[in-house]
Formats: C-alpha cells, structure tokens, sequence
C-alpha cells in the first residue's frame, strides 16, 4: 500500500513551507513536492499607488532582506522617472545604493549562515533539535555564534547609515537617493573600535570560509553529496562578466557551463522568461522560455552567481572563487550545499566592497538624484541574498502604479527547491517506514541551503512549527509527527 | 500695547495678552496644548477637538476660545488624555492611515500625536471606509484614506487674489477636498508644495516629490511634538 508524506511546516526557513512525499508499497518515493501555501498580495496593493511609493511599500514583503526589494523597486523607478537603467544615476546615487546592498548582503548572509544554516553543520542532520539550534551554536561555539551576531550588526549599521533605518528604510528614492554620508559616519565604519570596523568584518569574512573549509575536507559526503541533481544557473552578471550583485545583464548557464542565455538587457525579462503556475502550490515556477517548462527551470543565489561569474573585481573574494572553480574543475556546482561556500565568498566580497565605497569621497558629497523623460513601464533586477530579483512595473499618465510583477528569488528557485527535496527523500526515505525527526529535518536542510526565506516568495506572518504525516495510498492518515 | 491678564494653566500662573487664544497663550507661557486643524495666523476653526481643554470646569477648546482675566485652565490631566488619545484614535479608524509606506512619515502631526499620546491601539473598530487615490491633479495627488477633514488647504491656499483653491465636495461622513476647478490654473508649484505642507497628513502630496527628506532629518525625527514648546529635551519626551 502506498503512502503519503507531509512535512508541515518546514523549521528555520521564513515562512510557511509544506511538504509532502508520496511512498509505494515498497517503500520507493513516488512524487516529492514543496508546497507554498500562502498568498501574497504586494502586487495588487501597490495597484492604483504613486509610483514613488513602491521602493518604500514593497519592502515590506520581508523583514530580512528589505534592502533587495527596495533597490530593486527603485531601479525599477529610475527607469520611470528617465534616470536610466541601474548605471543611469549619479555617482553619489549609484554608489550610497550599493553601499546600502552590499550592508544588505553582508547581513543577510550571515544570519542565513550562522544562525540558520550552521546548526545543521556544527551538530550535524540527526542532532537533538534542542540543541541544533542558533542558542546551541552559542552555547558550544561561542567565537562563530558572536561574530555572526556581530557581522550582522555590522551590515545593520551600513543599512542605517544609508537607507535611514535598519529594517525597512527609505535611501533610495526614484532617480537615486537621498542622503550621501558623513566623515563622520565613514570613520564610523573605517575605524570604529574593534570588532566594528570594516577590517575586522574581512578578517571574520575569511575567518568564516576557513572554518567553512575545514569543515568541508572532513565532511565531504555532506557538502559534496547531499542534494546534488544538474540544473541551469542564472543571475545578472556584470557586462565584462564579473560578479556584480547591484547590477548587470542576466546570464544563464546550462549544468555544464555553456552559456544558453547570452546576457540580455533584462528590460526585456519576460521575452526570456515565463511563469508556471500549478495547481498544488500558490508560488509559481519560472522557467527559460526557449528551453520550455520541463528543461528551462534554474537555480539563482550565490551558488548561481559563482557559476554564471568569469571572475569577481575584488582581490580577496576573487583568490576565494578561483579556489571554487578549481573544485569544480571549472565547471558550474551542481551541489547543493555549496551554495553556503558561495555565500561566504559573497560575504568577503560585499565586506571588500564595503571598504573600496567607504573610501570612496563621492558617498559623501555631490548630486544624488537624477531625472530624465518620463516613460510609463521599468523593471528594475537586483541580485538579492538568495538569487536574482525583478520587479516590473507600468505607470499611468497619473503617475499611478497600474500594474506590478515581482519574481523573487525563492520563486525562481522553486523548482530546484523541489528537486532538492526529491534528491534528499530519495536518500533518506527510501524503503523507511518510520519517519525520523533527523529525516524530517534532512529535507529542511535542503530548502534551507537555498532559502530560508519563503515569506518574500507569497508573503507569510508568523512562525513555523514542524508536522509531519504519513498516509496510505488511500489517502488515510497512519502516522503524524508534530515538533 | 498689550493688555495683559494672568490666567491659571494646570495650576500654574501665567501672564497672557488680553484677547489671545488659550492655545497662544500657553505657548508663550512654554506649556503645550496639542493641535492639529490649527495654524498659527490662521483664523481658528476647532474642527477636530484635539486641543480640548476645561476651562473653569467646562470642556472648550483652547484654539478657539480667548482668555479672560482669572480663567482657570486645566489641561494635561489623566481625564484629558484619555479624551485626546480617543480623539486620535477616533481619527486613525476612521480612515486608512498607514503609516510604513506614507511619505509624511516622520512629518505627519496625527502620527506624532499618536506618538506622544501612546496610541497602542485603538479602542475602537477600524472602519476601513473604500476611499479613492485622486490624481488627476498635474500637480498633486489627494489621498482621501488620509484626510482628517482638517480644513487646513481650504483655510490657507489662496490665489493672489485671495480667493480659497480647496473646496469641500460632497456632504456628511462622505466629504471630501478637492481643488476648486475654477481655480485650478492658479494652483501654482508653490502652492502645491505649501499645501503639502500645511496638510498635517499625508492627504496632498507634490508629484514626484516623495521620500527626499531621509529618515533622521524629518521634522518629529529631529524633535518630538510640542517639546519646541515645552523647551524639554528629546530623551524625556520619549518616556511621556
């Protein structure tokens, strides 16, 4: 008789995520599916709004990552007010938003890593989940729990200087921004008293991929084999192919390497691009038009930037992503896990680039808006923490918001999302008939490489509990387990 | 020459002008009487009761009512407060104040009110009236979710030949602002921008304008409602 799984909800992730896996009698796993199962409204409340409100309103779709709604809204908006696209604003413009981005990445990451994701790492899948657990990592490991704490402050206070408030700020502005910083601000960041200054933040960025990598030489099946399944990659990417996280064109590559989107002006997103909806879940699967629904899906974030990337434009992160590549003989990752690999390179890099702004005196002085002839649709992509964002907007001759798309990130890993889940059951599942706590939280493990973050992908309150339940092929309830 | 008179403010003796409103009257003598459809030079109107105070035991409000030699003024007590902070609240629930995406943020007086009045929550159900975004306006937009029916742009806009741009429309819980289409090629930039300024909420808004001024730097940011007048520093007005 066959069964029928469900893991509801999923722990250490933003949101409401379900579960369910279907068994047949022998036990093979059948069918895997994560279920999004919350609606998001953002696009049809901003409907009718003036256009300079969305950066400000559609923020609130997360509490974690604001920043990269708010750029990218506002990118969105510099097209709308003729400002261009992305490189169109002034240098103090550009350079205070990025600032702001590169804050935004370098506190993201670094919950994501310390206090979501390495729990899973420093105790292991099976741990008691009493301890596996952020208040665990700050109990044994009290040097990783502290800088975390700390590397996230820090990015924090980046995110204050330059949006105005740490959570869901107002910075950026249709055309640019509206504060430039102060000397004393800078200094602030360049030689605040340790830890908090801008040096101690990349001594701890390196620190965090050396821990990384030991830990990996010594756990290599978990790094290296967990959730590993081929899969397209896509981000933006600088125009001479760097690694740029504030703007670019978009590049997809195939799980080999070939590049079959050939970095195209993302204005033009959705002649590329088309949205999937199902039946079974409320968040879409976006997908390369060209190769069709069942072979153009992708993965974005960190691990994608790594394998769309030719190379990044600081010297430490760059030392860090040659050493990634060889790895992968060169060739784009397919592993799962090595998506917190690429994201403490991003880490080192965004606190690299911190430092290059702060010394940079056109954050402290010179135009910050600009406008140009007004057009009545923008889109405006950013690379958000966990993978490439667009938000598309038309505006009516009132200067009212007439109609929104956004694809976040979570949304165009969806599908990869599901194929880690599937990957993962198959493994530990197969011919089971108990199911553990340290199964169910191996299932999580994988969405939590990609996305702790299902909130932004349909908007979700509240926290998560875990349930998990088990049915017959009858659709009967055998088993549930609540935690 | 003035003529002065003393006057009693929560037990406190003050010297005002003979004929001065109760509300100028305690400003001069350092003490705040919160106010919100008000503005200094402007005649008053009492349109929205916030300035309330008990005047020799009866309820008046400050901005419309003169002093009088020997008037005993009462008006920060906890039965004051209470009424005040209903007043506030009666204002929020009555429309669609959301206060996270509005650009007067930070310069709005309703939300500095609720501020300083501790409005948690209102006592009240919300009404959640269907009220539509104008911008049909080249130069501004009109949120009626926000108008507090303050009277402000009707009182204050004026052409050069001193004639009103703000009109009231329609009648009872349904009226509304808009701008006077006999006079709507008189609506200037200036006006627009002074309008936005004397709008205490985020009902009229200059095109294009939003967010400039960065969080921080915004009005109530900067210094708490009523502390200009109560000459009190920043931190202690956060505990009131």
């Amino acid at each position: 008789m066959g069964q029928k799984i469900t893991i509801e909800p999923v722990t250490r992730v933003e949101g409401h995520g379900k579960v369910t896996i279907h068994i047949d009698n022998n036990g093979n796993i059948l069918q895997t599916r994560l279920h999004i199962v919350e609606f998001r409204g953002f696009e049809r409340f901003v409907q009718g709004r003036p256009y300079w409100e969305a950066p400000v309103l559609v923020q609130r779709l997360c509490g974690i990552c604001p920043v990269s709604h708010h750029l990218a809204a506002a990118k969105a908006m510099d097209v709308i007010v003729g400002a261009g696209t992305g490189d169109g604003l002034t240098p103090t413009g550009e350079k205070m938003r990025r600032l702001m981005h590169y804050g935004q990445m370098f506190q993201s990451h670094s919950l994501h890593f310390f206090h979501l994701a390495s729990p899973d790492l420093l105790f292991g899948v099976n741990a008691d989940p009493s301890i596996r657990n952020v208040i665990g990592v700050a109990l044994e490991h009290q040097d990783l729990a502290v800088q975390g704490v700390m590397m996230r402050k820090f990015g924090q206070e980046i995110i204050q200087a330059t949006a105005g408030k740490k959570i869901h700020g107002t910075g950026a502005i249709p055309g640019g921004i509206n504060k430039s910083l102060t000397q004393k601000e800078v200094d602030t960041f360049l030689k605040g008293n340790d830890p908090m200054n801008i040096d101690k933040m990349i001594s701890w960025s390196q620190d965090a991929l050396t821990f990384f990598k030991d830990y990996h030489s010594n756990h290599k099946e978990i790094i290296d084999d967990f959730a590993e399944f081929p899969s397209n990659h896509l981000s933006l990417v600088r125009k001479d192919g760097a690694l740029d996280l504030y703007h670019g064109v978009l590049r997809a590559v195939d799980s080999e390497g070939k590049i079959i989107l050939h970095d195209v002006d993302y204005q033009e997103y959705y002649k590329y691009i088309e949205e999937e909806v199902r039946s079974w879940s409320y968040m879409k699967f976006p997908y390369l038009k060209e190769f069709g629904k069942d072979n153009g899906w992708y993965t974005v974030g960190p691990l994608a930037r790594m394998n769309t990337a030719d190379f990044i434009d600081t010297p430490l992160a760059q030392k860090e992503f040659e050493s990634f590549k060889a790895y992968n003989y060169g060739k784009p990752s397919n592993k799962s896990m090595h998506m917190h690999w690429a994201r403490l390179i991003e880490i080192l890099h965004s606190a690299e680039k911190m430092k290059e702004l702060l010394l940079d005196p056109d954050i402290q002085k010179g135009e910050l808006v600009i406008k140009g002839n007004k057009k009545s649709e923008g889109v405006g992509l950013i690379e958000a923490p966990r993978g490439t964002l667009f938000h598309h907007y038309k505006v009516n001759s009132n200067d009212q918001i007439e109609m929104a798309n956004l694809i976040v990130s979570t949304t165009n890993n969806n599908q990869p999302m599901n194929n880690a889940v599937n990957q993962v059951a198959q493994n530990v599942m197969t011919g089971q008939s108990i199911i553990t706590e340290g199964m169910m939280n191996a299932v999580e493990v994988a969405i939590r490489a990609y996305d702790p973050c299902l909130s932004c992908a349909t908007h979700a309150l509240g926290q998560m509990p875990l349930e998990i339940s088990l049915y017959n092929s009858n659709n009967e309830l055998i088993d549930r387990k609540i935690k | 020459m003035y003529q002065t008179i003393k006057i009693i403010i929560d037990g406190k003796e003050c010297i005002a002008k003979k004929g001065q409103y109760i509300v100028e009257a305690a400003k001069e003598n350092n003490i705040y009487i919160p106010t919100l459809c008000n503005i200094e030079g402007v005649k008053p109107k009492g349109a929205c009761r916030i300035c309330t105070v008990k005047v020799n035991g009866r309820l008046m409000t400050a901005c419309t009512t003169p002093v009088a030699e020997g008037m005993s003024i009462e008006s920060e007590s906890a039965e004051l407060t209470d009424l005040r902070r209903s007043i506030i609240e009666l204002l929020f629930v009555e429309g669609n104040h959301f206060c996270p995406a509005c650009e007067k943020s930070g310069e709005c007086i309703l939300q500095a009110l609720a501020y300083r009045y501790s409005v948690m929550a209102p006592r009240f159900p919300f009404m959640f009236p269907i009220r539509e975004l104008d911008a049909s306006n080249p130069k501004i937009i009109k949120d009626h979710n926000r108008c507090v029916l303050c009277k402000r742009c009707i009182r204050v806009i004026k052409d050069d030949e001193g004639k009103n741009i703000f009109a009231f429309k329609k009648r009872g819980h349904k009226v509304e602002i808009i701008v006077d289409p006999e006079s709507a090629d008189k609506f200037t930039d200036e006006l627009a921008e002074k309008a936005m300024e004397i709008c205490p909420v985020g009902a009229i808004l200059v095109k294009g304008k939003g967010f400039k001024k960065p969080i921080g730097q915004r009005k109530y940011d900067l210094m708490p409602i009523g502390s200009d007048i109560e000459k009190v520093s920043k931190s202690k007005k956060a505990v009131l």
